[in-house]
């Protein structure tokens, strides 16, 4: 059985439920189970559940609760939705871990596609075609999404290609770059600038604002990468636009 | 009805209530820097709150309308005319067909904000006409010829104003009324903002923790509406955190490893992985977004229940003058 989060007041309109720390599946898990027993809840007055890897910002209206006796009990708007809160996720912890959505991502690893794969191979004291075997042998985890719209950070990268940020950042990566930084591997969705290693490119649009949802991967979901060529790359990218 | 933008400003957005419940996908909130602003310039249009208007950052467009229109400016102190007459803001104005409005620079503040009645029409993305330029979604900012359409103006609001300016021989008439600026728009250069502390507050070294609360610093140039880079003492961790990304908030305060302070403002990115230092209460980030950058602003410190009393008070201030203009549109 999970321990109950711990609350904490990000400023006066948001409450961060913390669950652990550090990067760790398990609790990441729990992270995503509560947001979607407090998404199903629809509690009045909450705007926003931002999952991250270890805690749930849940942003809310603190004038929602204008209805309730605050002076009698010194209760304010954030003891009465933290307390709200707690009391649902207790009450909700024996149901079932919802299915998770499998996403296949086909990537084009290496060349202009990936110009740092040659350095993760260096790095990780392997082959490319190592590299890419282990990379997309692997089945990843979206633990969430942040930095900019439809950035996913991805569990489940093999150990051997762990590799600390670039020194230097670039300004421009491409979009559709699947980079690793660290412990974790992640998709550029816009040209922006990004301290990761990029390994390879896929041809799927991850961010489209005229899209519903816009973004192709939502926390919790599962990810697998494709290897794929050149010219597949670019029958996709045709397709897709 | 439209309306052509003669000179663009120093930038100009159409911001509303922000883009809502997409933080999950990473899609931020933008909207007006200073909401209070832009509800009260919708409250006297007749607008709902959130309705899309234009931001105006330290120096304003020239307009020109094509057709007749119900305005009003709230916000930064603006100097503000209509085919070379002096308008004042905090109330609403009519004008005729044809009228340019030449929006120039601030006495005080650092935006303004200006409501159209029936709202700009723009193409909504993701729910919201609000121009997020970090994340480059939603509306562009002005330029010279952008076109901004409007709805029909019905003038079925503030009739006897639309007579008079029917009657007389002038190209505008501004209410004899107006909303008295002052809880809303706060001229004192000396900015103090009434803060929280954050989850972190406690490991920054003894020096730190003092100085944050009783030094001054200034709001660096490179600020924008992503956020404020404050500059001033220095602020040092007693001891270094590992800190993974998690949920931030419009008015976090986050300490980079420069140890100069970040306060997120609208555009701020929907997580963070420095260390949370404090937050600037929501009833005053109006304060924040008046402020100009060479500013400088003290923080002051406040617990949680005090700033939820400050948001409920401020609410219903707002709620209050809402149903007091509300009176007013039928006149």
């Amino acid at each position: 059985m999970p321990n109950a989060p711990t609350l904490e007041a990000l400023g006066d309109s948001a409450v961060l439920l913390r669950f652990g720390a550090g990067l760790d599946a398990h609790i990441n898990a729990q992270v995503h189970r509560a947001a979607a027993q407090l998404h199903a809840a629809q509690l009045p007055g909450v705007r926003e559940i931002v999952p991250a890897y270890a805690s749930l910002a849940v942003h809310y209206d603190p004038a929602a609760f204008l209805h309730c006796d605050f002076a009698r009990n010194g209760a304010t708007p954030f003891s009465v939705i933290g307390a709200r809160l707690l009391a649902l996720l207790h009450d909700a912890r024996d149901t079932a871990s919802q299915i998770a959505r499998v996403i296949e991502i086909p990537v084009c690893y290496g060349g202009e596609f990936g110009p740092d794969l040659a350095a993760v191979a260096t790095h990780a004291g392997r082959p490319e075609s190592d590299v890419v075997a282990q990379h997309s042998a692997g089945t990843y985890r979206v633990a969430m999404l942040g930095f900019a719209p439809g950035f996913p950070y991805l569990f489940g990268l093999p150990e051997t290609l762990h590799m600390p940020r670039r020194a230097n950042p670039r300004t421009r990566v491409p979009a559709g770059s699947v980079a690793i930084g660290g412990k974790q591997t992640g998709i550029y969705p816009g040209e922006l600038p990004g301290g990761w290693h990029l390994i390879g490119r896929t041809p799927l649009r991850l961010f489209d604002a005229d899209r519903i949802p816009p973004a192709l991967l939502a926390p919790a979901d599962e990810v697998r990468f494709v290897a794929i060529n050149a010219d597949e790359f670019k029958r996709l990218q045709a397709g897709d636009a | 009805m439209s309306i052509k933008v003669l000179k663009p400003g120093l930038l100009s957005t159409l911001q509303d209530g922000g883009r809502h419940g997409l933080q999950h996908l990473g899609v931020g909130h933008a909207g007006a820097m200073d909401a209070n602003a832009l509800r009260l310039a919708n409250y006297l249009v007749g607008n709902p709150a959130d309705a899309v208007a234009l931001e105006i950052t330290l120096h304003g467009p020239r307009l020109r309308f094509a057709t007749p229109a119900l305005i009003a400016l709230t916000g930064a102190d603006i100097e503000a005319s209509v085919d070379n007459h002096r308008v004042p803001s905090w109330r609403p104005i009519v004008l005729r067909a044809g009228c340019e409005l030449a929006l120039g620079g601030m006495r005080g503040g650092a935006r303004s904000y200006l409501a159209v009645a029936g709202g700009f029409d723009v193409v909504r993305v993701l729910g919201s006409g609000s121009a997020d330029i970090n994340a480059a979604l939603g509306p562009a900012a002005l330029q010279a010829d952008t076109r901004l359409n409007c709805n029909p103006e019905h003038r079925d609001r503030y009739k006897k104003l639309w007579c008079a300016l029917d009657a007389g021989v002038g190209k505008h008439r501004a209410a004899s009324w107006w909303i008295d600026p002052a809880p809303w728009f706060d001229a004192d250069p000396n900015i103090v903002v009434s803060t929280m502390r954050g989850a972190h507050f406690t490991q920054l070294d003894d020096t730190s923790q003092r100085a944050f609360f009783a030094d001054e610093f200034r709001i660096g140039s490179e600020s924008n509406r992503v956020g404020y880079r404050l500059q001033g003492p220095k602020l040092q961790l007693a001891a270094a955190l590992e800190l993974i990304s998690e949920g931030v908030s419009v008015g976090t305060v986050q300490l980079p490893p420069s140890g100069n302070a970040i306060v997120l403002m609208a555009e701020h990115p929907t997580t963070g992985g420095y260390p949370r230092i404090a937050h600037a209460i929501a009833a005053d980030l109006a304060k924040l977004a008046q402020a100009r950058p060479g500013q400088s602003l003290r923080f002051v410190d406040v617990d949680l229940a005090q700033a939820q009393k400050s948001y409920l008070a401020q609410h219903g201030q707002l709620e209050r003058l809402r149903l007091a203009i509300a009176d007013r549109l039928d006149d």
